[in-house]
């Protein structure tokens, strides 16, 4: 097989798949009750679109996404929406979040599906606005909204879809046995996201421990081949990580994602199995995203498999029916033991991102030895699948030196935990990797967010000023009109014609007055030119928006919107100033060709 | 001409010498004038680094202001929602020694909250907010955009009937951060199967 190109590092931990995968997915038994959290995906959490009482089928909207990254969550049991309230989710610091819990009806599962679309007759938007109504996002894990992926045209060419079946982390089987079973929808799925992409092939790439799925793969694609989209399958030695986007690209078509860059940069869009396969069924069934294939295993579960569960399924439910053995559970790991979290209690919801979970036992996953210092001996850096250099960056990290870090190129690190793996002393690499990586991505929000306050708090003296500047002018105009009647009649009563000669004390006003004009013109230029540079910059960045980054994007227009604002203010303010300032020049030279006529008078 | 300067050598030189640097003094004027930067660069510098909550603590009506008076010569320890990090890049950028803050630390970033049933609609605190984080129009309710607030309680005094409390801010899941390992010597709190290898997985052969 093709095994031409190939990542660095790696490593081969034991792989302890076998267990979950000698049945078929069964069939969770319905929940009498789910608990469904607003933020199972990345990006913004969905806001609730009902509430307590009211009555919801399967499939039923719930609560809707908000802003550009963010899905929609749907009920998952048909019954009655109990409450809305803070719950214990699923996060490595076990903290709460709002989620709607919804009581079922038992046994009856009333669905509410979405009308069956044919993709082939179907336009793109109504395939867009399909998935954004389906609540589908990346199964994979990271739980990334299937809708803006298939978006990404609209940035990037892409010329290759690849479906990533690698799964490479010990312990998961979810995407091994939802091939094994749905080949056939994991593939039609692959050609209607590679119709909304633009790709011209899909590329699978396969770890070669997973046999059953690759020849099921095989036959679907022979099955199914009266298209022109080209499939090819790709099978390579099982290497961790070789699941991780950009060494899955590396190993299949030898292309380099670039340092903080995407797949789509280099024109490559990777999906994971199951979530082609509820893509598929969003369209094909109008069946938005309620359950999800999720691995069950670990020594402390007599029965280990996969099931496809309910989302919002209580976690205690789904193990209970496996065969728990609370005594021997040490630990309960969400997604896979290199990369996933330790849950500290059992009673949490089923999420999107839930792939795999661990009930494992102490023999199985003991507790991590004392942690030695750092011999400076290499072997993190031969492991690293990025090419980074994990003990400079251990250095950094634990020193908080972020700048330093960060030119060593920590946004690199996938945290595959390569490194900790194989780590002489029991550092764990990783960790410190995450908490550098949160506390820079925090200051630099703090950072942001200030910068936005500065630009708010210069609009309002922007604005103050303005609003101060034409007051004034006002003002004058107002003086100056009580004044003229007078100037007027006394004009009338003297009854000689004007003159133009002007006496020395007179003509210095109207000098001054054009000093004043002539500084007004130069900051009335410049605050024009500012107005410009503004709106330049805005439409730039406004243009440049989408893509995955559209969250940022949007920030940092608001923002840029801010300051072209204040430029608005400063040359409104500025031009109120100049007004008043020719008015009263205006009226000094008018003025004091007055007061001559009166000196002659009297 | 080129005889002159073969019997004036020296005065030549001196004569060169001099009409360079009156050509290159010129250009560089120009380009001084030409080239300006906007502001004082300092004070930019120092705004930078303060927290831009414009709360007016230091005892100035902004941080633009404190900025300015800081490069002024002011102290650098009065700014409260700073802290002592504030402090600790100011001194770093000022070369100056830092010093323990004056005043009262600040906890977690909080937002303000109008109780909007209580509201009488005065627009007080719309005129005391230096970032217009306050919607509102006269005799109806007023709100707080949360996302603009800096959490400076100068609209807290203003208003007549006491409807506005600080809360905490709500990111409570966006804001947790893994907490660094404690280094060596200690047993990490979470490692999953990297410690596998002390120990002979009975799988570990298969699959
Ligand atoms: S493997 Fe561990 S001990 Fe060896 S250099 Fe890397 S961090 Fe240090
Ligand atoms: S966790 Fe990061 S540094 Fe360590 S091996 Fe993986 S990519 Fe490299
Ligand atoms: S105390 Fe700090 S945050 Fe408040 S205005 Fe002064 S510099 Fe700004
Ligand atoms: S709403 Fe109140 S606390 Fe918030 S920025 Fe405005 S004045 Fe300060």
């Amino acid at each position: 097989m093709a095994k031409a190109f190939d990542f660095p590092g790696g490593i081969h931990p034991p792989a302890r798949k076998t267990r979950s995968t000698r049945h078929p997915i069964a069939t969770a038994a319905l929940p009498k009750r789910v608990v469904l959290p607003l933020g199972q995906h990345i990006g913004q959490p969905a806001e609730p679109c009902v509430a307590v009482g009211d009555r919801v089928a399967t499939g039923t909207l719930i609560a809707r996404a908000q802003g550009l990254i963010s899905a929609d969550v749907h009920a998952s049991i048909s019954g009655e929406i109990i409450a809305i309230e803070s719950r214990r989710v699923p996060h490595p610091g076990g903290l709460s979040e709002t989620c709607i819990v919804i009581e079922g009806d038992g046994i009856r599962d009333d669905w509410e599906r979405l009308p069956a679309l044919d993709w082939r007759h179907t336009d793109d938007a109504t395939l867009h606005a399909r998935l954004t109504a389906s609540g589908v996002v990346g199964l994979g894990g990271a739980g990334f909204p299937t809708q803006v992926k298939a978006r990404v045209r609209e940035r990037h060419a892409i010329d290759t879809l690849v479906i990533n079946a690698a799964e490479c982390e010990p312990y998961i089987s979810a995407d091994d046995m939802t091939l094994r079973e749905h080949a056939a929808d994991v593939l039609e799925g692959a050609r209607l996201m590679a119709h909304l992409s633009g790709a011209e092939r899909i590329i699978i790439g396969i770890e070669d421990d997973k046999p059953d799925a690759a020849a099921a793969l095989k036959a679907a694609i022979k099955a199914g081949n009266r298209d022109s989209l080209e499939i090819t399958l790709k099978a390579f030695p099982a290497r961790y990580p070789s699941g991780g986007e950009k060494q899955l690209i590396k190993r299949l078509l030898n292309r380099e994602v670039p340092s903080r860059g995407l797949p789509a940069d280099v024109g490559v869009l990777c999906h994971n199995p199951g979530t082609l396969r509820a893509a598929l069924q969003a369209v094909r069934d109008g069946r938005p995203m309620v359950s999800r294939i999720v691995t069950l295993t670990g020594e402390a579960l007599a029965r280990p498999g996969n099931v496809e569960a309910r989302l919002g399924t209580p976690m205690t439910e789904l193990l209970d029916a496996a065969g728990l053995d609370e005594a021997s559970l040490a630990r309960l790991v969400m997604g896979g033991p290199m990369m996933g979290m330790e849950l500290a209690h059992l009673d949490l919801p089923l999420v999107k991102s839930s792939n795999c979970l661990i009930a494992a036992s102490t023999i199985e996953l003991p507790a991590p030895p004392v942690e030695q210092p750092c011999i400076r001996c290499g072997a993190c850096e031969e492991a690293c699948p990025a090419s980074l250099l994990p003990q400079q960056l251990y250095w950094f990290a634990k020193s908080q030196e972020h700048d330093k870090a960060e030119l060593f190129n920590l946004f690199d690190c996938i945290e595959c935990g390569a490194c900790s793996f194989v780590c002489p002393s029991h550092i764990p690499l990783v960790d410190y990797y995450r908490a550098a990586k949160s506390d820079i991505r925090a200051r630099a929000f703090e950072a942001q967010k200030a910068e936005h306050a500065k630009h708010r708090f210069e609009f309002r003296q922007a604005r103050l000023a303005r609003e101060a500047a034409e007051k004034d002018a006002r003002r004058q105009a107002r003086t100056q009109a009580s004044r003229r009647p007078k100037a007027e009649s006394a004009k009338a009563a003297s009854k000689e014609p004007p003159t133009t000669s002007q006496t020395s004390s007179a003509a210095s006003s109207p000098s001054a007055n054009d000093a004043d004009l002539k500084s007004l013109r130069i900051a009335h230029a410049a605050a024009k030119a500012a107005v410009r540079k503004a709106e330049k910059v805005l439409t730039r960045v406004s243009q440049s928006g989408g893509g995955q980054g559209q969250a940022q994007n949007a920030d940092e227009i608001q923002d840029l919107e801010v300051q072209l604002a204040t430029a608005r203010e400063n040359l409104a303010a500025i031009e109120a100033r100049m007004a008043a300032a020719k008015e009263a020049a205006a009226e000094a030279t008018s003025d004091s060709s007055m007061d001559t006529d009166r000196e002659r008078a009297e | 001409m080129i005889e002159w300067i073969n019997d004036h050598g020296m005065l030549a030189a001196i004569f060169a010498l001099a009409g360079l640097s009156v050509a290159f003094g010129a250009l560089l004027g120009y380009a001084g004038e030409r080239f300006r930067v906007e502001g004082d660069p300092l004070v930019e510098r120092i705004d930078a680094l303060l927290p831009q909550t414009q709360c007016g603590q230091c005892g100035y009506p902004g941080c633009k202001p404190y900025a300015e008076a800081i490069s002024g010569g002011d102290a650098i320890n009065k700014c409260p929602p700073g802290g002592d990090a504030t402090i600790a890049a100011l001194a770093d950028l000022l070369g100056r020694e830092a010093s323990p803050l004056d005043g009262e630390a600040q906890d977690a970033p909080r937002v303000a909250y109008i109780r909007e049933d209580e509201c009488i609609g005065c627009t007080k605190c719309i005129q005391a907010c230096p970032v217009d984080a306050i919607l509102g129009a006269a005799k109806h309710m007023h709100t707080v955009i949360a996302d603009e607030c800096t959490g400076c309680d100068l609209c807290l005094d203003p208003c007549p009937v006491d409807c506005i409390d600080m809360i905490a801010r709500d990111d409570a899941i966006d804001a947790w951060q893994p907490p660094l390992p404690a280094g060596p010597g200690h047993r990490p709190a979470a490692q999953l199967i990297v410690s596998d290898r002390a120990h002979t997985p009975r799988e570990a052969t298969h699959g």
